[in-house]
């Protein structure tokens, strides 16, 4: 399969990046690893006229503490983040849920920014960062913005981001030592979850239960008015839409986030070793 | 547009489509057929090469992104002499291939994850090559092969560099 004819231009900075978006408007998209753009490329489903190769510019690959908070920058790689040394100290459920993602080669090349912009409901790094909360950090041409995580994903490939802006930064709160969970239940070792909870104290996300990555709020509700986590992860379901595929249907998706969100809160309140 | 890539030590400038997918750059353009199209949905791993030290499916990657790089496919393991590199010749001891389609991305992926990690557990190995499909379901001995080759030791990991293939 081959993509449609486009234009490529490649850009050192985010300025540049920034310009080349404003002249081509919304018939162009930014690449980074092209693990999720160029597939759908292929299969026709984008057919930007344009590409902006964004993976030249260098100073968009890092992890570092600011404050409060862990910064990564938008271009930082999924190998890079499972095996970053300031991640695993401050906020450990980044690099495992990195190291989740696809396979070693998807992993080489996919970007937490473009992770974060591509808005797939199934994907395992978003799912943890709106466990975790946060900014999603953006510049366009009048400047930089942040968007709160919660509100950065709109619904199937859909975000608040504006055509004339790109990802920077990531920003999460350091969470040290508090408990955490990720569990993802696939068919086979590198596939999408059918359904994956992330779990950071009494926060849970949910891939793949509605056209974006979802707050269990229910579960999170009960457990903050002293639920038991058996009657608060009977909640997760709540409120979702989950899809059904020739994978699972909609109500083994319920009992799959249900039952997932149920361990993930066992191990949440198992300690900070929570990795499966 | 002109790209410039490194092959297996060979630089080489070509005017090229940006379209153009790496795995059909090489097999193509550079006329390198070890390089196999499986899936061409970056789930199989047939087409695995190695660009700047990691390996990549290159039937999800542009041979533009690559420009500039320097890229390793199967035929730049060998030895100028036609020695065959620690994986291959681990491959061939431990019969690591039936019909030998997932080969060459079989064995660049376990070049790769050589070099990242020279002595990998069965179940690293597994993991390891998680991206790499074998339809004729040959693992056990894909992976027994990937570990007697680290056990020959750390050449395994080694990619090999421009100057060791330009012969």
């Amino acid at each position: 399969m081959i993509p449609s004819q486009f234009d490529y231009v490649r850009v050192q900075s985010v300025d540049e990046a920034v310009a080349a978006l404003t002249e081509h408007g919304e018939d162009a998209k930014l690449l980074a690893g092209g693990h999720s753009l160029l597939p759908i490329m292929k299969l026709r489903l984008a057919v930007p006229s344009v590409l902006i190769d964004i993976s030249g510019i260098r100073d968009l690959s890092y992890v570092r503490v600011e404050g409060d908070e862990v910064a990564v920058g938008a271009g930082t790689r999924h190998h890079e983040l499972e095996r970053d040394a300031v991640a695993a100290a401050e906020v450990p459920i980044l690099p495992y849920v990195a190291a989740q993602v696809g396979d070693p080669q998807v992993r080489h090349r996919g970007t937490i920014g473009g992770t974060v912009a591509h808005s797939d409901p199934a994907s395992d790094l978003p799912t943890a960062l709106l466990a975790l909360g946060g900014t999603v950090v953006v510049q366009g041409p009048g400047g930089r913005r942040e968007i709160p995580i919660p509100e950065f994903w709109l619904g199937f490939f859909e975000t608040a981001l504006e055509p004339d802006e790109l990802i920077v930064e990531v920003r999460v709160p350091r969470t040290g030592t508090a408990g955490w969970a990720y569990e993802k239940f696939t068919r086979r070792a590198n596939d999408w979850p059918i359904v994956a909870v992330a779990a950071v104290e009494g926060r849970v996300a949910l891939a793949n239960m509605a056209g974006s990555v979802v707050r269990a709020t229910a579960t999170e509700e009960a457990l903050a008015r002293g639920a038991s986590i058996e009657e608060a992860a009977a909640l997760a379901d709540q409120g979702t839409s989950p899809g059904a595929d020739m994978h699972a249907d909609q109500e083994y998706r319920r009992h799959l986030a249900r039952l997932l969100t149920r361990r993930a809160l066992q191990r949440v309140a198992g300690g900070a070793a929570a990795a499966a | 547009m002109q790209v410039s890539i490194t092959v297996n030590g060979q630089q080489r400038t070509d005017e090229v489509e940006p379209r153009l997918l790496l795995a059909h750059y090489l097999r193509e353009v550079r006329g390198l057929k070890a390089t196999n199209i499986g899936c061409d949905t970056t789930s199989c791993g047939a087409c695995t090469v190695i660009v700047d030290g990691l390996s990549v499916k290159s039937c999800t990657v542009l041979a533009v992104q690559t420009d500039g790089a320097q890229v390793t496919t199967l035929e730049g393991l060998a030895g100028p002499d036609g020695e065959m590199h620690p994986v291959q010749q681990a491959f061939r001891e431990e019969h690591g291939l039936q019909c030998g389609f997932c080969t060459p991305g079989m064995v660049m992926a376990a070049v790769g994850l050589l070099a990242d990690n020279p002595d990998p557990t069965d179940r690293e190995v597994r993991e390891g090559l998680e991206g790499n499909l074998c339809r004729c379901t040959g693992y056990h001995n894909i992976v027994r092969a990937v570990r007697a080759a680290a056990q020959a030791g750390p050449a395994a990991g080694q990619v090999p560099q421009a100057q060791e293939v330009d012969a």
